[in-house]
């Protein structure tokens, strides 16, 4: 697309067109859109217009009322997912004064849909502590990083058939259910390995009591009705 | 970090598979515990909004009784209306305090113990086996009889009559301290406590909360559980209790360095003054003294006791008048129900209605002119059963785990010893048998929470649905999420996550947009009788604990049945109060058809059970939904 336009005479105005739309799109913010306006007044001075075809005016106009529109939504969009972002860290400053303790960030952006591994949970944790760590992680620091987390789609959760996938893959002989053991010995020695709480925690709602074993077809079935 | 490198050894074509092996298993880990996290994550993250939910509407409801308050203020203004109209009922109001002339001997004598009686016998002078037999009793759901709860009671008023406001108390390197909270009300832990007290009393201290308080004991239901289980003499017990409460300690101090207060402090609070007060006289939160001068005193009393009897003379110095005057009611309050908050300064608790937010600041100003080191309070329920704030200075120890519901919270009590650095200990109850996993007790929690949300905004519908109508300009039924949340947060006044909570309160449609009306569709107020008004219905339903607290306040017997000319009084009083556009015959059709003998006497509580929300999609059917 950039190389047809680029063969048109008339680029250095449709490419100082496309700069702006980058700008502000990058920037979301309205005060940008009104440069772009300007540019566009340019674009449909009236000595100008009888150089460019009316295809390509259309397609620029169409350009133009999809840029309002993405910056419209996208000014939305991050409208709600500032408010979002606020409710989730209010449940959780006891102080009311606009900070959490550090441990509870990584229930905080859980809570809200993302589903960082341990090692990216620190990363993050690392982007929103201050410079000497405090313990506490201030509002302000925290609510652009998590919206961008949330804009560009971060860590997204897991979807059940590769739950179930990493489940079959442990079961190397395919009996359907893993045994107590044979859980505790992955979860606590393998990849982010689980805490002694944590994994109580996990067995005391996964193992079937009455086999001592995991069958984790059902327990993922019953962990999805419970999230829904 | 994996086991499987030792396998891999001595064996050069199947390491790769093993290696491909592991790194797949490697990875499904990662997966599982990626997963597990997050789940667990949002578990904690629905457990902590439903506490939200229970504190936001308990704080909600502890506000109301600031209007409740202001009432009775209203009323007492008005006293001389009354006055003309029914000078019994003026007495039987503000002459609560004749009741403590009942003798000893006259009641208990009355009551006799049964031979067929199989519960705990406690025998007197108290001793620890007492203590045992209490403790195994109740363990085994037994009741303790009345008689045996009066003679407790008086002893304990007996002892307490002779204690300071301010328990003195030092620790030794023998001896440890260990502090904690009483929690919700129950009959026995309250009689396990009083005869501990009594087995040791130099060894327990008691200090008084804001719960040991009649009127809170009226709105909150443990009035009603002492008269479901002493159906006899539940009225005596009620009385001689709500005098053992005025009794108790105001706080303790410990080795002149740590104060234990059951709330906060204020800016202005004066333990030199408190030292000395009359604490007696303080009775209930929501009966604040007349703030008249001292020579109009004496001939309101008069005018108000009318016929009644004169305050016994001789026994003791008390003044003629019967309450605390208004500065010295305040400093109570202070003491009862103030938070310590982050914010600096002292500023009025509007989420209890009574005392004040005190912050870091006033801690250091009050602490160093009273030389004190540390303030140790209960009053708030906290997760982990205890917080440490203001620099150390103050501690908040909570001792009642799952305070709103099984797996709410954390319980805690302290330890202290003479180094005086305190060791914290926290217990769940259901956690040592962990009967039950996460996600289950989350779950009932949570159910629990937003049904009591969701009576909360049936109380408010009408309100809700005018908020709801002003920003629906095109009538469709739907608003935005920002809309719909602002209108919730406005109309009931509750700082919630609303948009989290929200698809457990509304439907969405495929835009993400809200369907406002979903919420009523599946519950309603029941209605007592059929005719009457829906706005009316909403009202009283709205209203309901603060005129069960006003009709028992008129109910002074407790006979549960008020007059006719009784309830008319009263209401037209309330109505006016609260500004409720409620049409007098409206209710005095209600009350007619409510009148169900025609004797002219209505059974309030009755009356006022009626209103009870039916969820259609639940079986429970019963819910006067306060918090026990």
């Amino acid at each position: 697309m950039f190389i047809f336009l680029i063969a048109q005479q008339r680029t250095h105005w449709i490419l100082s067109q496309i700069q702006f739309f980058l700008y502000f799109l990058k920037k979301k913010s309205f005060s940008d859109v009104s440069l772009f306006r300007n540019t566009f007044l340019f674009i449909i001075n009236p000595e100008e217009e009888t150089v460019l075809s009316k295809g390509w005016m259309s397609f620029i106009l169409l350009t133009y009322v999809e840029c309002l529109w993405t910056v419209f939504s996208l000014e939305l969009v991050v409208a709600e997912y500032h408010r979002k972002i606020k409710e989730a860290f209010e449940v959780f400053d006891h102080e009311a004064n606009n900070t959490v303790d550090v441990r509870e960030i990584g229930t905080i952006i859980r809570s809200l849909g993302c589903c960082p591994s341990e090692g990216e949970l620190h990363d993050l944790i690392a982007e929103v502590e201050e410079e000497e760590p405090t313990g506490y992680i201030r509002y302000e620091k925290f609510l652009p990083v998590m919206t961008e987390v949330l804009l560009e789609r971060r860590y997204r959760p897991i979807p059940e058939d590769t739950l179930l996938r990493a489940f079959e893959v442990l079961d190397s002989s395919k009996r359907g259910f893993l045994t107590r053991e044979e859980l505790i010995k992955y979860m606590t020695e393998e990849g982010e390995p689980f805490s002694q709480e944590e994994m109580e925690e996990m067995l005391s709602a996964a193992v079937d009591p009455e086999s001592n074993s995991i069958h984790y077809k059902d327990y993922i079935a019953m962990m999805v009705v419970d999230e829904s | 970090m994996s086991t499987h490198d030792l396998e891999d050894m001595g064996c050069g074509t199947s390491s790769s598979t093993k290696d491909r092996k592991s790194e797949k298993a490697l990875k499904a880990a990662l997966v599982i515990q990626n997963w597990y996290r997050g789940y667990s994550a949002r578990l904690k993250a629905r457990q902590r909004y439903a506490l939200t939910i229970f504190q936001s509407i308990e704080y909600a409801d502890e506000q109301g009784q600031l209007q409740l308050s202001n009432f009775f203020s209203f009323m007492l203004e008005n006293y001389t209306q009354i006055h003309e109209k029914d000078p019994e009922l003026v007495a039987r109001l503000f002459g609560r305090t004749l009741q403590d002339s009942k003798d000893r001997q006259e009641y208990v004598s009355f009551v006799d113990v049964p031979d067929s009686y199989n519960g705990p016998r406690l025998q007197f002078p108290l001793t620890f086996t007492d203590i045992d037999l209490l403790v195994e009793a109740f363990k085994q759901q037994q009741i303790l009889h009345a008689h045996y709860v009066l003679e407790v009671l008086f002893e304990t008023k007996r002892v307490l009559k002779q204690m300071p406001n301010f328990t003195q108390v030092k620790t030794s390197p023998t001896k440890e301290i260990t502090i904690c909270d009483r929690g919700k009300h129950s009959m026995e832990i309250l009689m396990i406590l009083f005869v501990s007290f009594l087995v040791y009393p130099n060894d327990l201290h008691l200090n008084r909360g804001n719960h040991e308080d009649f009127m809170m004991n009226l709105r909150y239901g443990f009035t009603k559980e002492i008269l479901h289980k002493y159906k006899l003499h539940g009225k005596k017990i009620l009385q001689i209790l709500e005098d053992v409460y005025t009794w108790l300690p105001i706080g303790t101090i410990i080795d002149n360095e740590i104060l234990v207060i059951h709330g906060g402090i204020s800016e202005s609070t004066d333990l030199n003054l408190l030292h000395r007060i009359e604490r007696h006289k303080m009775k209930s939160v929501l009966m604040p003294p007349i703030s008249i001068d001292e020579d109009q005193d004496t001939d309101l009393k008069k005018t108000k006791t009318g016929a009644n009897v004169v305050p016994r003379e001789g026994k003791t110095n008390e003044s003629p008048s019967e309450q605390l005057p208004k500065h010295e009611w305040e400093q109570v309050i202070d003491i009862l129900w103030s938070d310590p908050r982050g914010k600096r300064g002292c500023y009025p608790n509007t989420s209890r209605g009574g005392g004040c937010y005190f912050g870091p600041d006033i801690t250091s100003k009050i602490l160093n002119k009273f030389q004190l080191k540390m303030l140790i309070r209960s009053h708030e329920c906290k997760p982990e059963g205890y917080e440490i704030c203001h620099d150390g200075k103050v501690v908040t120890v909570f001792s009642a785990s799952n305070y709103y519901e099984e797996g709410s919270n954390r319980g805690a009590y302290i330890k202290l010893c003479c180094d005086m650095t305190p060791r914290f200990f926290q217990y769940q109850v259901t956690r040592a048998t962990c009967l039950r996993p996460l996600y289950q007790r989350v779950n009932t929690m949570e159910s629990s929470a937003i049904r009591i949300l969701k009576e909360r905004m049936l109380s408010r519908k009408t309100d809700l649905i005018r908020a709801f109508q002003l920003q629906d300009r095109s009538k469709s039924g739907k608003l935005s999420m920002g809309q719909w949340a602002f209108s919730m947060e406005n109309t009931l006044g509750l700082n919630l996550p609303w948009r989290s909570l929200s698809p457990h309160l509304v439907t969405t449609d495929k835009n993400g947009n809200i369907n406002y009306m979903s919420t009523f569709q599946d519950i309603h107020i029941q209605k007592p009788v059929k005719e009457a008004q829906s706005t009316l219905i909403e009202t009283l339903y709205r209203y309901r604990s603060d005129l069960q607290i006003i009709f028992n306040v008129i109910d002074s017997d407790h006979s549960g049945l008020i007059s006719m000319e009784e309830f008319r009084a009263m209401w037209k009083l309330f109505n006016s109060h609260y500004s409720i556009h409620i049409e007098d015959f409206q209710v005095d059709e209600l009350a007619e058809r409510m009148d169900l003998n025609k004797d002219g006497s209505i059974d309030f509580n009755e009356f006022l059970k009626a209103f009870y929300v039916v969820h259609k999609l639940e079986k429970l059917n019963k819910s006067d939904g306060q918090s026990p």
